[in-house]
């Protein structure tokens, strides 16, 4: 929660915890809270089962060597594993972080 | 002067009409009825305008003045013992996201075991809430304190709650002056919004504090509780010279201090009670009229060169003492040479406190006894 005004302590709030603009839960990377990290491996068919379940959109389809394949984004991917639990070809895997 | 005669209640719904609330939201609980009727009376009569919500709970009836307020306008509502401690989430998220909501505590006691009657424990129990709590003493001050409590939210940007003791204020009838309505706007001008919801500029109040961002927003508040104690000041100040009228210093109220060597510091109406007695018993008198912010500084002066002091109280912070006690007590900590103070818990759940308890309190403060004694 970035603020213009009224620095306090080396660090910027806004009374009343006030967000100016629009759209600022962005800057918050919640992938920090991950405990494990989902994978995806070649097995992958581009299917797109896991975009429709995850429930913070940060799967996308992306089309590379006219092959479809799952890429996650893993400054919002929170761990929850939804995605290796729903994927049919088990191409979805679940690593401890830090492994 | 003309004064009427009317109740607290009456006063204070007569204070928050000419304050002119945008909203006022209530729900009904004894003592408090009477301000949220005669409001919703002055309202159907065409007396002023403004949005009277009426809620399903207390809970409610906070969560519509915390909208309200967030949209820029003055919003006010007035509640008593259970419905203050349903609403109590209410008031954190009302002082978190620094709205100035005004609101009386018609202050009741809590159950169980079941009681309508007055003491303080219902407000005392908010004290740590966020909001600046002032008390009053008759019907009069609670009409000045309340047009002042909308100044003073405002300048601040904390919520304010007037209390005023039920039945031995709200239900009582005492002259009371009730100033012109130019008066009283020379005195309150119009509400300046800040960071106010509007459809076209999207703004959120109360975001996420996380761990690293949280700690700042209680700072701030904290900050400006102490800016509260000057704005009490300036608003009592202010009020005299637009009104001609003021109470104490706006934070405390005392009495008969010159040469006592002993003191009673009390809260609310029972100061009605002691001034008669004081100055035969050569007694001095301290009356908090501001508990939050507390005025430590403004303690520590009166009772400098006291022998002794004795703290008269209608609350009990169950295992610890009566909550003024152990605050004056703190006070007094760094003092070098510091009265005895001596503590007294009467008057819970609507029990009298008579001159025959406050001839005992007034004979125990001069025995300088410290500790908590209750008075049945």
């Amino acid at each position: 929660m970035k603020g213009k005004e009224k620095p306090h302590t080396g660090m910027n709030v806004n009374e009343g915890a006030v967000i100016k603009e629009p759209g600022s839960a962005k800057e918050n990377k919640t992938g920090t809270w991950r405990t494990f990290r989902p994978v995806i491996s070649d097995k992958c068919a581009g299917c797109g089962i896991c975009t429709w379940y995850c429930p913070e959109n940060c799967i996308k389809i992306v089309e590379k060597d006219g092959k479809k394949r799952a890429v996650i984004d893993y400054d919002y991917c929170k761990g929850c594993l939804i995605c290796v639990n729903e994927c049919p070809t088990k191409a979805a895997t679940a690593k401890k972080e830090g492994e | 002067m003309a004064k009427d005669v009317i109740s607290g209640a009456q006063a204070v719904a007569e204070a928050v009409k000419m304050c002119n609330p945008a909203v006022i939201a209530a729900y009904p609980i004894t003592p408090q009825t009477h301000i949220a009727e005669g409001l919703a009376q002055m309202l159907a009569n065409g007396e002023f305008d403004a949005e009277m919500v009426r809620v399903e709970s207390e809970q409610s009836s906070m969560a519509a003045c915390i909208g309200a307020s967030s949209m820029g306008v003055r919003a006010y509502t007035a509640t008593a013992s259970q419905g203050l401690a349903l609403m109590h989430e209410m008031l954190f998220a009302a002082s978190g996201m620094r709205l100035p909501i005004v609101m009386s505590v018609a202050n009741r006691s809590l159950n169980s075991p079941l009681s309508i009657w007055n003491d303080q424990q219902d407000s005392f129990a908010s004290r740590d809430a966020g909001w600046v709590q002032l008390y009053v003493e008759d019907a009069q001050e609670a009409f000045d304190t309340h047009v002042q409590a909308f100044k003073i939210a405002e300048e601040i940007r904390l919520p304010v709650m007037v209390c005023l003791d039920g039945f031995v204020i709200t239900h009582t009838y005492e002259p009371v002056d009730i100033p012109s309505n130019e008066l009283i706007g020379k005195f309150l001008p119009k509400i300046k919004p800040k960071d106010n919801l509007n459809p076209s500029k999207p703004i959120t109040l109360g975001g996420v504090g996380a761990p690293e961002h949280y700690i700042f927003f209680r700072k701030q508040q904290q900050d400006a509780m102490e800016k509260a104690h000057d704005a009490i000041q300036k608003a009592n100040i202010e009020y005299s010279s637009a009104i001609g009228r003021k109470h104490g210093d706006g934070l405390i109220d005392t009495a008969n201090m010159k040469d006592a060597k002993h003191a009673i510091i009390t809260i609310g109406s029972v100061a009605g009670t002691i001034r008669p007695l004081l100055e035969k018993e050569n007694m001095g008198l301290i009356r908090v009229r501001s508990l939050r912010p507390f005025p430590a500084e403004e303690i520590r002066n009166a009772c400098r060169g006291l022998e002794s002091v004795g703290v008269l109280e209608k609350d009990i912070s169950i295992g610890a003492n009566g909550a003024i006690y152990d605050e004056v007590r703190s006070a007094l900590y760094s003092e070098d040479n510091k009265p005895r103070v001596s503590g007294f818990i009467a008057g819970l759940g609507g029990r009298d406190i008579t001159e025959e308890h406050i001839g005992e309190t007034f004979k125990k403060i001069r025995e300088g006894k410290e500790g908590t004694e209750w008075l049945s």
